[in-house]
């Protein structure tokens, strides 16, 4: 993905609305990859989180907004307590979700679900989903 | 010898194996595991926005009843209330302005300051029973069975509440050897399971719980050891590979508890059918 970069480009209110949703300086991270090399969801991600933390660094708002990643992290923390500079990047991922939702946004839709799943599933699994994925 | 006790949604309804295993056992074991009179749903997830302090109340009014009811000790065992718990009384031990806003919030309750201490099952059982006396309580030792401990994230994951560190899955390795089986390590036992994206990305979910049960066969599992109804769904109920169990149902059947009250029927049907193979359970 080829970005043109300028002062223009970078969205300071974005990365400073990211900064206190999420409590992380996304800036200490110097991209050594150890999140991307380390999460289990990986191989369902559209682009690898260490660019995620990229693009947010460069204020890339739209551009993370066209991508899928922090919809299919899972906040299982693997990135989290292997991050060598401490990001913990769960919470980044759970402030880009946090900013889609709450313009009242769903990502997935309750009433959409597969009867089978709804009536076999743990209530665990559909409090998690819900607070995870609607708004 | 009481302990306060919070089961959590799960362990009354799907996950009732879960819960009434390890209430029995404990009875065995001589602990009264008594519930808190009030609890309510923990949110099963921890809000990680620094705003969102709504869905911090929740687990903060479960804390204050435990406080209530005489604090010290709260005992939990669904990895998920475990993580949650833990992960709200830090906040409400160690973050100042985030308290108050929540004490100032839930009006109708005294204030809460942590005083309440978070225990997973696993750790109260070591801290407080210890594997030798455990051993010595085992009437049918489960001779034969070969166990893939499986933690999951929740119980490990983040450090500050980790149950041991991760990459280290001690605890129930040792449980499991106390009552008689051979533990099998995996690469995976703290793998996620894809935890909720069961209903956001199932594909993903299934890839991944398939990767877990797949090592265990490998490794030369007859089944697997949980602590988290949303693992054992998405890794149990969905990949119908190896039979799985709650680390408390194994428990149960080590200190003769009756296999009708093991709730085997919440199980696969491999798991029951396993102990039978094995002649620990008729």
């Amino acid at each position: 993905m080829a970005v043109k970069l300028s002062p223009k480009t970078v969205k300071k209110e974005f990365i400073e609305k990211l900064e206190k949703l999420s409590g992380q300086n996304v800036q200490q991270c110097f991209q050594c990859g150890t999140c991307s090399g380390t999460c289990p969801m990986l191989e369902n991600m559209d682009t690898h989180p260490r660019k995620i933390i990229k693009m947010a660094q460069l204020g890339l708002e739209d551009e993370i907004e066209g991508t899928k990643t922090c919809w299919v992290c899972a906040s299982c923390h693997s990135c989290n307590v292997m991050c060598p500079r401490g990001v913990d990047l769960p919470r980044v991922m759970e402030a880009l979700r946090q900013m889609s939702l709450r313009k009242n946004i769903n990502h997935i839709e309750p009433s959409e679900l597969p009867a089978e799943t709804i009536k076999d599933c743990p209530q665990i699994a559909l409090v998690a989903g819900f607070r995870k994925l609607t708004s | 010898m009481k302990i306060i006790y919070y089961p959590g949604c799960t362990l009354k309804t799907k996950a009732k194996n879960l819960g009434d295993t390890a209430v029995a056992s404990m009875a065995l074991l001589g602990i009264e595991l008594e519930e808190l009179t009030r609890w309510n749903c923990c949110g099963a997830v921890h809000s990680l926005t620094d705003d969102d302090l709504i869905h911090q109340v929740a687990p903060a009014r479960i804390l204050v009843r435990a406080m209530e009811q005489g604090g010290g000790k709260l005992v939990t065992l669904c990895s998920m209330c475990y993580n949650t718990l833990a992960r709200t009384n830090l906040i409400m031990k160690n973050d100042e302005e985030k308290r108050n806003t929540i004490n100032s919030f839930m009006d109708e309750e005294k204030d809460y300051h942590g005083e309440v201490e978070v225990v997973h099952l696993l750790s109260y059982l070591k801290e407080e029973v210890g594997w030798e006396k455990l051993k010595e309580k085992v009437k049918v030792p489960l001779t034969g069975l070969n166990i893939a401990p499986y933690y999951g994230c929740t119980l490990q994951r983040p450090r500050e509440v980790g149950i041991e560190a991760p990459g280290s899955f001690l605890l129930m390795t040792e449980l499991i050897e106390a009552i008689g089986a051979r533990a099998i390590r995996i690469k995976e036992a703290d793998l996620c399971c894809g935890s909720y994206q069961i209903i956001g990305n199932p594909e993903a979910a299934g890839n991944n719980s398939a990767k877990i049960m797949n090592s265990a066969q490998k490794a030369g599992a007859d089944a697997l050891s949980m602590s988290c109804p949303l693992c054992e769904y998405n890794i149990g109920k969905k990949q119908k590979g190896l039979p799985t169990f709650y680390f408390t149902q194994l428990l149960a059947v080590a200190l003769g508890v009756a296999p009708e009250d093991c709730h085997f029927e919440l199980n696969p049907e491999s798991s029951p059918e396993l102990l039978k193979t094995k002649g620990i359970i008729k």
